[in-house]
This record gives structure tokens, sequence and C-alpha cells, in this order.
């Protein structure tokens, strides 16, 4: 599968897309490999504040359980409960499944992560 | 994920066969262990369905064989294998003194003075020192560690007995379940046991290494259009759990008693001379003071193995292991609990993560063959 150019990337496997000053964040198409078939997520509450690399939620497989991590930080105003009723989706559609909408305190902390050229690096 | 870097990790002879066939590979007990194919899930419900091919080669094989051999495999087994019959196999466990689990096992009686037991992976080489020692007192019989000489495959699910009819002499209907017989598959000489950890119908197959390959192949290609697939760890461990069946190191161990794991059922009380005997009869008369049970999540959320129970704000207990089941569509799990929160119908707290969830004790297995 191919890393859309229309959005970041982060070490820990996790993309954020800025739009304005809201950001969409999920997890990659490697990470989603990595955890087998999506079960279970929990997510935060809208309101919630994140820090940048705060763990703001899991994400369980049928073997493993993960933890979510905020690319940047951020006030969660948008939390994708359709995806917690089917987690599955997640690994169909791993860049279509938004899990959290942030909005974004500095968008200079997003450009900053890595581009998708940078993260297909990282996997190698 | 592990590294590597364990260069002295083992190999079945059917590890380019998972490669070729893109199976993520895990390190498993000392092994490079197929986790999944497809998948865990669609593996899983296969098996519920149709059939599950699994590579189980890395469990461990040691053959007692004698004059004494009946009193040796006695003294060291929990159910009393004099009730087995030449082509009949038995679950046991192998005991401390304490009555705790040194490991659980298959005993399969060969021949009147000779035992295979198969037993799990990570214990093998312990049980084989274990298991060395006892039968030495006992007189004249031996142990030997034959695991080298065998290939375990295993065909589980309904459809195996149609998969694996054309492929054997043998009359498969003939071997009914925990008995075995000797014949051949895919023209490998084999041993066909009617065992299984799924809690589905199907067959263990122990055929020589050499020709486990041939075998895979020949079983896969039967089974093609009955939708037979290659299953992994993974499922191996979701299916056994929904079936109700204990994995020693997570549920069962050698800090905790048969009758604690409520595989009271497994004990040859006719047997006078096995090891951990005392013991079991004192706690038998006293009564438990914990117990193994399944629950099922009434709030949202999955149990993890090391999950505490807790009672008013004190872990009384842990979770053994827990999953999403693939094919109840259920979080399940067992736990040890108090004996007197352990009657099905009870609520028991599960701390997972921090967050106190609502789970209800219910009877073992979650699954049963034929229900849903």
């Amino acid at each position: 599968m191919a890393y859309p150019d229309d959005r970041k990337y982060t070490k820990d496997h996790e993309w954020i897309r800025l739009s304005g000053d809201l950001a969409e964040v999920g997890i990659t198409d490697y990470a989603q490999q990595q955890l087998g078939d999506v079960v279970f997520m929990e997510l935060p509450e809208a309101g919630s504040h994140l820090t940048a690399g705060e763990s703001f939620g899991t994400i369980e497989s049928v073997k493993a359980v993960s933890e979510l991590f905020a690319p940047v930080a951020g006030e969660v105003v948008e939390v994708n409960d359709a995806l917690k009723n089917r987690p599955e989706t997640v690994n169909g559609d791993p860049h279509g499944s938004w899990m959290i909408k942030i909005r974004v305190a500095d968008a200079g902390a997003v450009a900053a992560l890595l581009d998708h050229a940078q993260y297909e690096g990282l996997l190698g | 994920m592990t590294d590597a870097a364990d260069t002295d990790i083992r190999k079945t002879a059917l590890n380019a066969r998972h490669r070729a066939l893109q199976a993520r590979m895990v390190p498993f007990a000392g092994w490079d262990m197929p986790l999944e194919y497809a998948g865990i899930t669609s593996e899983h419900n296969a098996v519920r369905t149709s059939a599950g091919l699994f590579d189980v080669s890395h469990m461990g094989e040691i053959e007692i064989a004698g004059k004494d051999a009946l009193a040796a495999v006695q003294r060291i087994a929990c159910s009393d294998p004099a009730q087995l019959q030449v082509g009949q196999a038995q679950y046991s466990g192998l005991l401390t003194p304490e009555g705790t689990f040194i490991d659980d096992l298959i005993i399969y009686r060969m021949a009147p003075s000779h035992f295979l037991l198969v037993v799990n992976a990570g214990n093998a080489a312990k049980d084989f020192a274990w298991i060395s020692e006892q039968v030495k007192a006992v007189g004249a019989a031996a142990a030997i560690d034959s695991s080298s000489r065998y290939a375990l495959i295993a065909i589980q699910g309904p459809a195996s007995l149609d998969v694996l009819q054309p492929l054997t002499g043998a009359d498969l209907a003939e071997i009914k379940p925990f008995w075995f017989s000797f014949g051949e598959v895919a023209n490998a000489r084999a041993a066909i046991a009617r065992t299984g950890y799924t809690g589905e119908d199907g067959y263990e197959i122990f055929v020589p290494p050499n020709m486990a390959d041939k075998v895979w192949q020949a079983i896969l290609s039967s089974g093609e259009t009955a939708g037979v697939v290659p299953a992994g760890l993974g499922a191996r461990d979701t299916l056994r759990l929904e079936a109700g069946m204990r994995l020693h190191g997570s549920d069962i161990d050698e800090t905790t008693t048969v009758l604690e794991a409520g595989l009271g059922w497994i004990i040859g009380w006719t047997n006078e001379s096995f090891i951990g005997r005392d013991r079991l009869l004192e706690q038998k008369a006293s009564g438990v003071s914990r117990k193994l049970v399944g629950f099922e999540m009434v709030d949202r959320g999955i149990a993890r193995h090391g999950h505490p129970v807790m009672l008013n704000g004190a872990s009384v207990g842990v979770v053994t292991s827990g999953t999403q089941t693939p094919y109840l569509g259920k979080a399940i799990g067992m736990a040890y609990v108090p004996v007197e929160h352990s009657a099905p119908g009870t609520t028991i707290a599960i701390d997972i993560r921090g967050r106190a969830a609502q789970a209800r004790v219910v009877k073992m297995p979650f699954y049963k063959r034929g229900s849903r």
C-alpha cells in the first residue's frame, strides 16, 4: 500500500493530516499489518488535551495491545465513534480510518514530522 | 516483536513452507513458528466451519519403554495410564510433589510397555530431565527424547475426516476420539491420532520430518474445495481458549494445582503412585481456596493475561488468558478467583490498565462443537 503524500507520519506509526488548524490522526498500514486483526479500540473523550507523544488510547488486535500516541499537542475535538464500533475497518482502510480530530496548538510541529518518503525510508 | 538475535532458534521441517506461504513468523519457545497466514480471525473461523492445518512439530515427544514402563508413567503422570489400551490416548499432568503443573501432556500407549508423551515445546527439556530422573528410580524402563524423529501436523475442524480420508488407507471414522492408529498418509508412515487443541473434531498426524512437506501439501490440496487453510499459533490460542482448554505457562504452572485449575477430572485416583497425589488428596479434603473460572466481559474491553481481579479495591485474583474471540464475537477469558466468587453468574471486576471493568463468571467451555 502506498503512503499518501497529503499527511505526515511518526516513528510510532501514526499519521496526521492537517487541514486548517484541525488534524485527523490514525495509524499507518504498517502498524495495522503488525497488529493483525483489530478487534477493539479505546479512544479519549472530546475535550481532552494531549501533549505530543502522550498516549491517547489503545488499539487491540486478537493477539496484542498497542498504545496510540499523539503526534503533536492539541485538544481532541472529535472522536470517531463509528470506528470504535467497527474496529476491523482499520485493517482494510488504515489511511482512511481517522481515530480522533485534534485542534493543533502549533502547525509547525506537524510540519516537522516525517513526510511519506521519509516514513517509507524508515520502514526500509 | 523480538529481534532475530537468537541465532540458535529452531526450525520445524515445514519452515520453508511457512515462508513460502508468507506466514508472519515469530519466535515461540525457542522455535521460529507461524503466528498467522491470512489472519487469526479468518483462520479461527475456518477451523470452526471447515478445517485448518497446523504445524505443531515444535511440540516435544518423550518416549518411555521397557518392562516397567507402565509403572514409570504411572509415577510421573496424574492420570491413570493403566486404564489405557494400546492405541488409546489420555490428557494428563506432570506434577510436582505439591500437585502443581510442571507441564500438561497427552500420553499415547503405543504398545503394552511403550508410551509416547507429547509435551509443550517450551517445557520439553525441563520435562525430559525430570522424567529421566523419576524413571531411573522405578526400575527397568528408559526415557528418550524423540522430538527430532517426528513432525506433527494437525488438521482440525468439521471437514477433517473428509479431507484426510482420501489420503490414507486407515479407516478414519473407526478411530474414536482420543484413540490413534498406525498407517500411512500420502504414502508417509504415520501415527494418526484423533486428538487436538481446538475443540473441534480432527486428527494429529505424526510423520517422519522428511515427509512433512509432502503430507502438508497433500492435505492442503485435498482440502482446497472444502476451504481448508493453513492456521498459525495465533488461531491455535484463540481456538483453545474458546474451547476452555488450559495453556501451560498461562493458566496452569508450577504454582497452580490440578484442583485449583478445575482439572480434577484428569486425576486417575486409581493410580496410587503418581507424584503429587498425597497433596491433592489433602487439598481435595480441605477444599481449594481459589479456582480457575471462565468469564465474559460485561463492560467494554478485553481483559488480558496478568490483569488483576479486584474486590473492594484489593487484588484478589488474576486473569490468566483473555481475548476477543473471533467465532463467538465476545471478550472472554480465564482467571483465578477466590472460591466464594467462582460460581457461574457471579460478577467480578477486572482492572484493565487502571480501569475497573465488570465481567461475569460463566461455565466453560465457552464454545462446544456444533453450538454457537
